[in-house]
């Protein structure tokens, strides 16, 4: 049986599963639930500065009839009164003392400020403090939030400010909406972040309604951008996160990340686990199913270590770092080609149309005896029997570049298996290649050349 | 849903709750319920959007199937009303009547591993939206100077009819009944199309120009020459005739299964099978005449003189059916209806055993000497098929295996006359579907020939 346990910069949980700051974490009632049904952690929802929220706060992104594919919120940080939380923060810790409790705070930028909050949130017992860099509206308008993430000097301010008068861990946490996450990861460690996590919300405009013309959420007949969450935004977390994991700096600093962005499943924590993560944070999907989903994500996590042989997190966490590559280290030879296997081929031929409108037309239709054939259909033939003689797509593996495109639009699991091919040419990166031969940068001709030398066919 | 009642077959307590026994109750109205809009948006969703897909092909219609569904998904309802009725006009009835499973659904490629697309019941949705609201997705062509004469006011003649008016000619539409719709309107029982379906697609050809006259029939030689003086082409969609006599005595007393479903359609509350109804044969039509007998609350017992094999019932038909509590004795062939005071009592019958194939294919069933038996009941009713279009001799026409003869253009052996529907249905089973298809292809034969007239005159 695997051991889920972690220590996140001196911050112990039973778990890696943690709520992150948001509305599942607004209460002690609520977390007191939450502990309940498992979760190794949670981030209260951001305390700090007086607000006040509207409504409607959420619109929800439905594809094909699936629910919250991603969430975007308008909600603020806490309104509730400041003693209340910070009264109940001390009551859920006494309760739950093997529980990770870290409290999320943002206030003006202020070192006053910081250090008042400060000192009341150590009063509590709690585990750590998180600072929020990331709230995408209404906060960063006042010079909270993302305006302090945004900008690394003030990024490194504020978190001076809280580094240098508390004993608590302190974790950053940063916004997406930046050009490059290094520079605020940087920022935060300077400022003597023991932690960073990642994502906070996405800049997001949800939708329009064709009706009323309003955007969503319509907050009394106007709207405004929120923030972007849930399953949708996890390949930009995942990619955010890998750059601060192959980052010399942040490297060099050893502070662990906890991820967080898209979290649903066991599995998805695994991936950003993959990728250096040795905590994850998950709002999303508890909004949308509840705590209870916590169960799995323990269960499933520790099953796939035992069948991995893998005895703690820090066991595998990282472990698909060393694949990461810049495109200029990939091998330019590596051939794969797609194979479409026909007995698990249910000929709905939508690999046939993406190839053909969209790649490069290298699937062809086959006849059940063996004869290639055109789309298409004899008017005056009908009856279900008509699937028994329907074509077979078939990849023409001479002129498939290995785009991988049927394979992902095949709606049959393993159906198109991408297959290595020896490509007869020798491994060489674009990097190699172009050190060796700077012309094939600059001229066409010389690309010609080199093509033709290597034996590199595009048509 | 609606409930189906149970009921053993061989049970005295086969009465159902009175209230879905009324005419209008729930034993009357359509066995699938409409979907919701939610359901219609999951399973449009479910579709793979196969290309060239093999539910297309298998229509006989080849409506675009993919594209009509991926229209629901996207809340395009009229638009995927009028990706359905540009191929079939009658969408609204096919929808409902299609044998799916032998067509579009049963080639469906979800079909092996999971449940098929329900075709049907999406096709329903987007077609009952436009109609419900009245919402015509077509208009006349522009007008070409031509006439045309449509006799039969089925689903085949519905068809001819709204293709030739949108390409523009003027057409009349010929109806010896009282209501227009041919079997639609009185042959499909309320439980798989509601009469105001059928009613509604005659209102839809009305609107695109089509002069609908009922009560008024082609009787004879003279009059087709009359319509082919006054019009440019003619257009014969007659159906079948009646069901045909057994020649057994008693069958004076035997009701004829067509005019049952119309009863059972048109006036329920007049419908009284009795406690025991024996209904002969085993088609389609067969099991329909035995359900609406069901639902009215008679035990039913479906007399077949081969067996299960050779029914020529769909397997889901004949499924329905049993789950209806019909029971059913195969082998077994009517030799004479008893009765008394003019009130039947029972069905004499003979045990048939099967011989060598007949010129069909199927077994021929041969009686087994002294096996007689008799059936006690109250009703006998039958439903052994059609009989061949009576007029078409008359009308001079050439036949083929007492079928009207068409080319593959539905061309009659009479000049500017063409044929279609149930009528020409020498090869292959007789269906709504078959019969639309008929009406486009005829239709743009005419269209064609009217064309060239035009060009050449």
């Amino acid at each position: 049986m695997a051991d889920l346990s972690i220590n996140f910069a001196g911050i112990r949980a039973p778990n890696p599963f943690w709520l992150a700051s948001a509305p599942p974490t607004n209460s002690g009632l609520q977390i007191n639930r939450a502990f309940e049904h498992g979760w190794g952690g949670a981030v209260w929802k951001t305390i700090g500065a007086p607000v006040l929220n509207i409504s409607n706060r959420y619109g929800g992104l439905s594809i094909g009839g699936q629910r919250l594919l991603a969430i975007n919120n308008v909600e603020l940080i806490s309104d509730r009164p400041l003693e209340v939380n910070l009264r109940e923060i001390a009551e859920v810790k006494r309760m739950w003392p093997d529980r990770a409790v870290i409290v999320s705070a943002m206030v003006d930028a202020d070192p006053q400020a910081w250090r008042d909050i400060v000192m009341m949130i150590e009063d509590t017992g709690a585990d750590g403090i998180e600072l929020n860099y990331g709230c995408p509206q209404g906060m960063s308008e006042r010079g909270m939030g993302a305006a302090v993430g945004q900008v690394p000097e003030m990024c490194e301010l504020n978190t001076h400010w809280v580094t240098s008068v508390t004993k608590l861990p302190v974790i950053v946490k940063l916004t997406p909406n930046i050009t490059h996450i290094i520079e605020p990861a940087h920022a935060g460690i300077a400022g003597g972040a023991h932690a960073l996590s990642l994502i906070n919300t996405i800049n997001s405009i949800m939708k329009v309604d064709l009706d009323s013309f309003q955007i969503t959420p319509n907050i009394g007949g106007r709207g405004t951008h929120g923030g972007y969450a849930g399953p949708a935004v996890k390949p930009i977390a995942l990619n955010m996160l890998t750059e601060l994991m192959t980052d010399p700096g942040v490297l060099r600093s050893g502070v662990p990340i906890c991820g967080m962005g898209g979290i649903v499943t066991w599995r998805d924590a695994a991936e950003f686990m993959l990728l250096g993560a040795t905590a994850v944070q998950v709002c999303t999907a508890a909004m949308h199913y509840g705590y209870r989903i916590v169960e799995d994500m323990i269960d499933g996590l520790s099953n796939w270590m035992d069948d991995k042989g893998f005895a703690t997190i820090y066991d595998f966490a990282g472990k698909s770092l060393p694949q990461v590559s810049t495109f200029g280290q990939l091998d330019l030879s590596y051939q794969a080609v797609a194979r479409i296997n026909p007995d698990k081929c249910i000929q709905c031929n939508l690999c046939y149309v993406a190839c053909n409108d969209t790649a490069h037309q290298c699937i062809d239709l086959y006849s059940p005896d063996g004869i290639r054939v055109d789309p298409g259909f004899d008017p005056r033939m009908n009856g279900r029997q008509v699937a028994d003689s329907r074509p077979t797509p078939v990849v023409r593996e001479p002129d498939c570049v290995g785009c991988a495109l049927c394979a992902n639009v095949c709606p049959v699991d393993n159906c198109i298996e991408m297959v290595s091919v020896p490509s007869g040419r020798e491994s060489v990166t674009w990097d190699q290649l172009t050190a060796a031969r700077p012309a094939v940068t600059q001229s066409w001709a010389a690309m010609e050349a080199y093509r033709e030398e290597a034996g590199i066919e595009i048509h | 849903m609606t409930s189906i009642p149970s009921g053993s077959p061989n049970s005295s307590d086969s009465a159902f709750n009175p209230a879905e026994l009324s005419p209008g109750g729930s034993a009357w109205q359509e066995l699938l319920p409409p979907m919701t809009a939610h359901e219609a948006s999951v399973e449009a969703n479910r579709c793979l959007y196969c290309y060239d897909a093999p539910c297309l092909h298998a229509c006989p219609t080849h409506i675009d199937i993919p594209t009509f569904i991926r229209k629901i998904g996207t809340g395009n309802l009229r638009g995927s009303a009028r990706t359905i009725l540009e191929a079939n006009f009658l969408g609204g009835t096919c929808a409902r009547v299609c044998p799916v499973q032998e067509l579009c659904e049963g080639a469906c490629v979800l079909g092996a591993d999971h449940k098929p697309i329900q075709i049907g019941r999406l096709q329903r949705y987007a077609v009952d939206h436009v109609q419900e609201r009245g919402l015509q997705m077509f208009v006349p062509g522009m007008p070409t100077g031509k006439k045309v004469a449509v006799v039969g006011s089925g689903p085949a003649g519905i068809s001819a009819a709204a293709e030739l008016a949108k390409q523009g000619h003027a057409v009349t539409l010929l109806e010896k009944r009282e209501l227009a719709g041919g079997l639609s309107t009185y042959g499909i029982i309320s439980l798989r199309e509601p009469i105001e379906v059928a009613q509604r697609e005659v209102e839809a050809v009305q609107a695109l120009g089509v002069d609908v006259q009922t009560g008024h029939e082609l009787t004879g030689a003279a009059e087709l020459d009359i319509l082919l003086n006054e019009h440019d082409a003619v257009f014969l969609a007659l159906g079948l005739g009646a069901v045909p006599a057994m020649g057994i005595p008693g069958e004076e007393h035997v009701l004829d299964g067509l005019e049952f479903i119309e009863r059972a359609k048109l006036n329920p509350a007049s419908l009284q099978p009795g406690q025991k109804a024996v209904v002969i044969g085993a088609g389609n039509t067969a099991i329909d005449a035995a359900t609406m007998a069901r639902r009215a609350g008679a035990d039913v017992n479906m007399v077949y003189r081969r067996t299960e094999r050779e029914m020529t019932a769909y397997r889901h038909e004949y499924e329905f059916a049993l789950h209806e509590g019909i029971h059913f004795t195969f082998l077994t062939q009517p030799i004479e209806v008893l009765s008394k005071g003019g009130k039947v009592t029972g069905v004499k019958c003979v045990n048939m055993a099967l011989g060598a194939p007949d010129a069909s294919g199927r077994a021929r069933p041969e009686p087994v000497k002294g096996s007689e038996f008799v059936i006690e009941c109250d009703t006998v009713i039958k439903a052994i098929g059609q009989e061949k279009p009576a007029l078409a001799q008359v009308l001079g026409l050439e036949l083929e295996g007492g079928y009207i003869k068409v080319n593959e253009d539905l061309q009659t052996s009479l000049p500017r006359v063409w044929a279609g529907g149930d009528g020409v249905r020498v090869r292959g089973s007789a269906s709504t579907v078959m019969a639309v298809q008929d009406g486009k292809i005829a239709a743009a034969s005419i269209g064609a020939a009217l064309e060239k007239e035009v060009s050449h005159g």
